[in-house]
């Protein structure tokens, strides 16, 4: 058994009137991919953005319930938002590289955190962000030209440099893969695979295959419920519930 | 006579539209042929050859119809041969007022009442004639475009064709308008030239054209007009009040644009945007009488109570009033362009864990830079041609100064005071008015042509 690094207790999130997630509660196992499927509009990426707070720039959303990261309630009044989230990197469904220069995309999170006392240090971080990446020997000849350059698979391992630049526990990812050729997918995947030794993974993903290559538990979600949550192998090969069954088998999403 | 008969060619063209369109539906349906595009379409197609040229036809008739009864009605003393151009002109002027009954002299009664005779009788005939003209090819061609259509014609391509040639002609109109603009600029600057040397008026520190206006014409000499329009003072004044302006507009107006784009509920947005844009559509004068008759005196009391000497008018007050005057500009334009950059960028930058402050210093203004910089350049080129404010605060005296509580004059308010009244157009004064606004506008195209360059360099680097 791995020790637990998140946990979800009975999370309600509210846009307004309208009841996006209903009593979700779940764990998230440390140093595994977890991946969330279901079809659009369920709530796996609204879930996900509760995990670093994103929700909060939404005005109209509301979160009820208790999540835990280590044994901290991050939706705690004395939690620092900004520190939560250095811990809790995110890679967004769409590559959204700043519009700025390789090196500074990657130093910008280091930067704002003070966590580089000089440009050694700085410099240092870049290289070991852009290399766990998988991005450094494609790049390393021109660290200073724009980072909205790159090609967009290049751009998705330039967004998951920025976000290990800052050392985080857990790496958010949003369906990473949607925008991306099947070459830059199997990168992706691949480097998924390399860096869950140092990082707990959640993703977020249309592609129950790719779910299935990648995690070690899977959640599926329907209208806003989580429906089951297990083993991947025992949620493709024996699912509990007759909508996981008609879900993975392709019946309805 | 014009209106009836564009009237009439109208409802030619809207009467042809029908014969045109019901002449289709009729081949289509009775010889079973097989036209090339919809009915309309040749209904559209009969209309224009009524309507286009015959109007050209008619512009053309209208523009050089009394260059010809002029000629013709003087005839007779064009024959006698001892009449200058200006004075055949004044005669023609006489002649139609005669013929309207008004009658001021009586010399040369003969030729003239002949003269009158003539211009009645040819401003009859030519009005018949045009109509004649103007009607007849309007039918013929509608009887024409009628019996073209077949089906080898394919009425709708020529429609989309005659279209393009419209907008292409509409494009045309602004383009040809600016270089008339600019020749008509660079042909009286020349002149000017001509007397006063360039780099006197690029480089003398003297402006007083006055002096020149007071001395008779014959005693202009060379180097009086030197002395008297050097415009270094001008252009001083037009950059002190211009930076003033900056100095004003740009931190507040950038403040005010993250504002609205970051901070603001939707809300306050909705009535603030609104409030702040109708600054921009205030008339320039009534900033002008707040800045005379409230700035002003304000700036000097407010002065004079530091111990400093201020005049009434000042290079302060009415930056100052400029400044509030282009705020919406930086601020509109710039909320837009915060707007615009992506969601995703925002998001981005905090999922780093960095504050709002943060993102919007190192992403959204860096992302949003190009468009910035415009909004700052589209107000200094706005604070420089601006006028009305200038001349009611800032004083009209030219004189060469850095202090922004002195008195200042800018080019656009000495353009005002050299064409106001009755001006003769050949003396180097007015002219002056020519090199000044060449200048001007010479100095706002560099404005916009280093305001692309500054949008292309940063979306080469950042698009």
């Amino acid at each position: 058994m791995k020790s637990i690094k998140i946990k979800a207790d009975n999370l309600n999130v509210y846009y307004g009137e309208k009841q996006a997630l209903f009593d979700v509660s779940m764990y998230m196992e440390e140093k595994q991919v977890t991946a969330l499927i279901g079809p659009s509009g369920c709530g796996k990426s609204t879930f996900i953005r509760c995990l670093n707070r994103m929700n909060d720039v939404i005005d109209i959303c509301k979160v009820q319930g208790k999540i835990e990261i280590d044994g901290n309630d991050i939706y705690a009044p004395d939690m620092q938002v900004e520190q939560l989230r250095e811990r809790v990197g995110m890679v967004f469904q769409k590559p959204n590289p700043f519009p700025k220069s390789i090196f500074e995309n990657v130093a910008y999170g280091p930067r704002i955190h003070g966590i580089a006392e000089h440009k050694s240090d700085l410099e240092e971080i870049v290289v070991t962000s852009l290399k766990k990446a998988a991005l450094f020997d494609e790049v390393k000849d021109r660290l200073y030209d724009a980072g909205t350059g790159l090609s967009g698979g290049q751009q998705q391992r330039l967004c998951i440099a920025r976000a290990i630049s800052v050392n985080p526990d857990i790496i958010l990812m949003d369906e990473p893969c949607s925008a991306l050729d099947p070459i830059a997918t199997a990168r992706i995947e691949e480097l998924m695979g390399d860096l869950k030794t140092e990082y707990t993974i959640i993703i977020v993903t249309h592609s129950m295959q790719q779910a299935a290559r990648v995690s070690s538990r899977t959640g599926f979600f329907h209208l806003g419920k989580l429906v089951e949550v297990d083993k991947t192998e025992t949620i493709f090969s024996n699912p509990s519930d007759q909508r996981t069954q008609d879900y993975i088998t392709g019946r309805f999403g | 006579m014009g209106f009836i008969l564009i009237s009439l060619i109208i409802l030619i063209g809207i009467a042809s539209y029908f014969l045109g369109n019901l002449r289709a539906k009729n081949l289509r349906t009775s010889n079973q042929k097989n036209l090339k595009s919809l009915s309309h379409y040749y209904g559209y197609y009969v209309a224009l050859w009524a309507v286009v040229p015959a109007l050209l036809i008619l512009l053309m008739i209208t523009s050089f119809k009394s260059f010809f009864i002029e000629q013709y009605v003087l005839s007779d003393f064009i024959a006698l041969g001892s009449y200058t151009e200006t004075e055949l002109s004044l005669l023609f002027t006489q002649i139609e007022n005669t013929a309207l009954g008004i009658k001021l002299f009586d010399e040369n009664t003969i030729l003239i009442n002949g003269a009158v005779n003539k211009l009645n009788y040819i401003n009859k005939t030519s009005e018949n004639l045009t109509y004649v003209t103007v009607l007849g090819l309007s039918g013929l061609l509608v009887l024409y475009s009628l019996f073209n259509i077949n089906n080898k014609l394919n009425s709708r391509k020529i429609v989309e064709k005659f279209l393009l040639v419209l907008y292409f002609t509409c494009s045309l109109v602004a383009i040809m308008t600016t270089v008339g603009i600019i020749f008509s600029l660079l042909y009286e600057t020349l002149r000017f030239f001509s007397q006063v040397p360039i780099t006197d008026f690029l480089f003398g520190l003297n402006w007083s054209p006055q002096r020149v206006f007071v001395r008779e014409a014959g005693d202009l000499d060379t180097r009086d007009l030197a002395n008297a329009f050097g415009a270094v003072p001008l252009f001083a004044g037009t950059f002190l009040i211009a930076l003033i302006a900056m100095c004003v507009s740009v931190p507040v107006g950038l403040l005010t644009a993250i504002y609205m784009s970051e901070y603001a509920s939707p809300k306050v947005r909705d009535w603030a945007k609104p409030i702040i844009e109708i600054l921009a559509g205030i008339p320039t004068v009534v900033y002008g009488f707040f800045a005379a008759l409230t700035v002003a005196p304000l700036v000097r009391d407010i002065g004079q109570g530091a111990g400093l000497t201020v005049s009434s008018e000042s290079a302060l007050a009415a930056g100052f009033v400029m400044g509030i005057m282009i705020i919406p500009f930086i601020s509109s334009l710039s909320d837009d362009v915060i707007k615009s950059v992506p969601q995703s960028l925002r998001e981005g930058s905090y999922a780093m864990g960095a504050t709002k402050r943060e993102t919007i210093v190192k992403v959204l203004l860096p992302a949003a830079l190009p468009g910035i910089v415009g909004s700052f350049l589209l107000a200094v080129s706005r604070a420089i041609g601006e006028t009305m404010i200038v001349v009611m605060a800032a004083g009209l005296n030219a004189k060469l100064t850095a202090n922004p509580l002195d008195a200042a004059t800018t080019i656009t308010t000495q353009i005002v005071v050299i064409l106001i009244g009755d001006q003769e157009f050949d003396s180097p004064k007015t002219q002056s008015a020519f090199a000044l606004g060449l200048t001007l506008f010479v100095v706002t195209l560099a404005l916009n042509f280093i305001a692309l360059q500054v949008v292309k360099k940063y979306t080469e680097r950042y698009d």
